[in-house]
């Protein structure tokens, strides 16, 4: 398992032959008059740790708890492993669950919890107990195999709602924000460990998340989620590299928008006029838009170069007025006004900053970005 | 001072008297519990350890100054007596008995009452507690007699077995200890359904779920899981039917036969028939202790089932 095997199918996504895992196929729930989950489809492939990422209340857990079974279909379907889930009791479906209220059995002991699901299938005791006990060292809560879920810290209740979910290696294992109450360095070894379980056991994984790092480091693909439906599917680079539209270039990490019009739809370019820009901005591919189709232009902030000096040679060139900048340790963050009145938001690495060089408070300087740093999205 | 409202007047005059909030709050109840138990408990321990007379009040002073002495006779004879007399040991045993099957008959019919209730969509929640509650707003004893009623020999259950024509002659139910069990299940119903409803509504239904996705079917998951955690309602609603169960004279004297032997029976006796306080007094005395244990039980639940969850 050390000697990375060579994956076949390391993007099955793109394999128009493959046959996904979980299908879920224009699935709706409504509560009364309101729609939770709006007619969604998502295939997802063995192996996969597929990351749900959105907002509050954007219907997250209300789409697990349906894969779950403890939610009804208000329409749609929903097939694992080929098998369609209507009228499937959640105690006969492939899956765990990781509750996001960890729903802990409060009368039992911490081993016991862990134990609870491999009890049911009926396996012997002195197997339970090696699973058990691996589950709780995997967790790194050996030390309290005999405490109650009440005498636990909210992380470590955490851990042991992850380690109960863990045990039965499920074909399908659904996480409702697994690590939220988990301090960073417990985080990061938990999601390595997360990776490595999926990688010897080949379950898949659903996880939902609010954190847009976790899904970026835990994830094959995310889905980005808002009001009940799925707005975006890609893998990290492409759901940051490629938002396909306002919301997700927002949501996922943080962005400049010029708001503008197209102006020109050239052979391999485009070019969009925006008063935010006090000019035309350069887009190389992209989409193919109609003359004067409005338009946003989306740029990273770490895209953005910045200096008081020639910038050389760059597509697309703005000036203005450092406003704020915030010291981050690794890199700086400046808020530039720029000359139509725009902030912008710039970000640089500090390792290439130079002493003589250093920007103050008030300096003017000089903006750009390569014309492939830019991103147009409509809506 | 006459501008202020009469609740902080009141407030007022508590507190010079010394008497404020949080001191206020425990005193009440102590108070309550002072003159409500406390003092007739210490006058009828008093008598049980006194010697029947007769006279009025029908039994000897335990205190009196004998040549110049204060002196206090104690007199243990009735509590021997209870001891010596096999009628006494066999009532009580026949009361825990008695109260005892009840209270697990009420619990295995209580339960999944309680249960559906609070299962049930909270806006119907209401309604059905308002049904378990209402038989309170009639008599007891009205209740206790409309069961004559449905139990004698041409009462209303044998006449219908018989025109069906399930049986041919009346069973005898009424003056049977069956009888009994039947009235104080009845009368006692709500007092196991009340606190196991409380304690039902309150279990959080992610318990359950938690249950069914980790592989256990819904007859596991009660066992496993909703019935350890609502222990503490069965607790109270056990102790709550079994406590008064022991004690009551009303229905084995109305429903129960000639050898349906109760303690609550014998106390009536000794008290109005015998007019002896002092073994009355001894028997109720005796009670108490024997209902020490249950009602250590009930607090523990008590306390355990409101710090849970
Ligand atoms: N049983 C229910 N009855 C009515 N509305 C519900 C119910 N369950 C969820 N909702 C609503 O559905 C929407 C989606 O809820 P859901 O719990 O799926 O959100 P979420 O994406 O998991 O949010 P969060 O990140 O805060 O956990 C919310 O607006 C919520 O109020
Ligand atoms: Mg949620």
């Amino acid at each position: 398992m050390s000697e990375a095997t060579p994956v076949p199918d390391a993007k099955p996504w793109n394999d128009p032959s493959a046959v996904p895992f979980l299908q879920i196929n224009n699935v709706t729930k409504k509560f009364g008059s309101f729609t939770a989950v709006n007619n969604v489809s998502l295939d997802v492939y063995k192996g996969e740790i597929f990351c749900l990422l959105g907002g509050s209340g954007c219907g997250k857990s209300t789409l697990l708890r349906m894969l779950s079974g403890f939610e009804d279909l208000s329409s749609g379907q929903i097939i694992i492993d080929g098998q369609d889930q209507a009228g499937i009791a959640p105690y006969d479906r492939p899956t765990n669950m990781m509750f996001q209220s960890y729903a802990l059995f409060p009368h039992m002991s911490v081993e016991k919890n862990i134990a609870y699901g491999l009890k049911r299938d009926g396996l012997p005791k002195a197997e339970i107990a090696t699973r058990v006990t691996e589950m709780l060292s995997l967790v790194q809560m050996d030390d309290f195999a005999t405490r109650k879920p009440h005498q636990l810290s909210g992380g470590q209740r955490q851990r042991v709602a992850l380690a109960r979910s863990l045990v039965k290696k499920p074909k399908l294992l659904m996480l409702d924000e697994p690590l939220g109450a988990l301090d960073k360095k417990l985080r990061e070894e938990t999601q390595f460990e997360l990776i490595n379980i999926q990688e010897s056991l080949g379950v898949t994984f659903v996880v939902v998340t609010h954190d847009q790092e976790e899904a970026m480091t835990l994830s094959s693909r995310i889905g980005v989620m808002t009001a009940g439906q799925i707005v975006q599917v890609g893998t990290p680079r492409e759901i940051y590299e490629f938002p396909q539209n306002r919301f997700v270039a927002d949501f996922i990490g943080s962005v400049n928008i010029f708001e503008g019009r197209i102006t020109e739809d050239g052979e391999d370019h485009v070019m969009v006029r925006s008063p935010d820009a006090g000019g035309d901005i350069y887009v190389p591919h992209g989409i193919s838009g109609v003359i004067g189709q409005k338009v946003a232009v989306a740029v990273r902030p770490e895209k953005v170069q910045i200096s008081k000096g020639d910038l050389g040679d760059l597509r697309n060139k703005l000036s203005g007025t450092i406003d704020e900048i915030a010291y981050l340790g690794n890199s700086s963050v400046y808020q530039v006004r720029l000359d139509s009145g725009k902030m912008l938001r710039v970000s640089q690495s500090n390792q290439a900053r130079s002493e003589e060089s250093a920007l103050t408070y008030k300096d003017r300087v000089n903006l750009g970005w390569a014309g492939s740093a830019g991103i147009v999205v409509t809506s | 001072m006459n501008s202020l409202p009469l609740g902080s007047r009141i407030g007022a005059l508590l507190g010079r008297m010394g008497l404020k909030g949080r001191l206020l709050v425990i005193a009440i109840p102590t108070v309550w519990l002072l003159v409500f138990f406390l003092i007739p408990f210490l006058v009828v321990a008093k008598i049980s350890f006194s010697e029947a007379a007769i006279a009025r009040p029908p039994y000897l002073p335990i205190t009196e100054w004998v040549d110049g002495f204060f002196t206090i006779n104690l007199n243990f004879g009735n509590y021997m007596f209870l001891l010596e007399d096999p009628l006494y040991v066999a009532a009580y045993l026949g009361s825990v008995k008695i109260a005892a099957i009840s209270t697990i008959i009420a619990l295995l019919i209580g339960y999944p009452m309680a249960y559906l209730i609070a299962r049930s969509a909270p806006e119907r929640r209401n309604l059905l507690l308002m049904m378990v509650i209402l038989p309170f707003w009639t008599s007891f004893l009205l209740r206790v007699y409309a069961w004559i009623g449905f139990l004698k020999g041409n009462g209303i259950i044998n006449n219908l077995l018989m025109n069906v024509g399930i049986i041919d002659e009346p069973l005898v139910m009424l003056q049977t200890d069956f009888a009994v069990y039947v009235g104080v299940v009845y009368t006692y119903l709500p007092f196991m359904i009340l606190p196991l409803y409380a304690n039902l509504v309150k279990l959080d239904e992610a318990y359950l779920e938690a249950s069914a996705d980790l592989g256990a079917r819904p007859v596991t998951t009660f066992f496993t899981v909703t019935l350890p955690l609502s222990m503490s309602g069965i607790i109270a609603g056990c102790m709550l039917v079994f406590i008064p169960a022991v004690g009551e004279f009303v229905i084995p004297a109305l429903l129960g036969g000639p050898d349906t032997l109760m303690i609550g029976q014998v106390l009536w006796n000794e008290f109005f028939s015998n007019r002896d306080w002092p073994i009355a007094s001894s028997v109720a005395i005796v009670m108490l202790f024997v209902l020490v244990i249950p009602i250590m039980l009930l607090r523990w639940a008590q306390a355990s089932g409101g710090g849970e969850s």
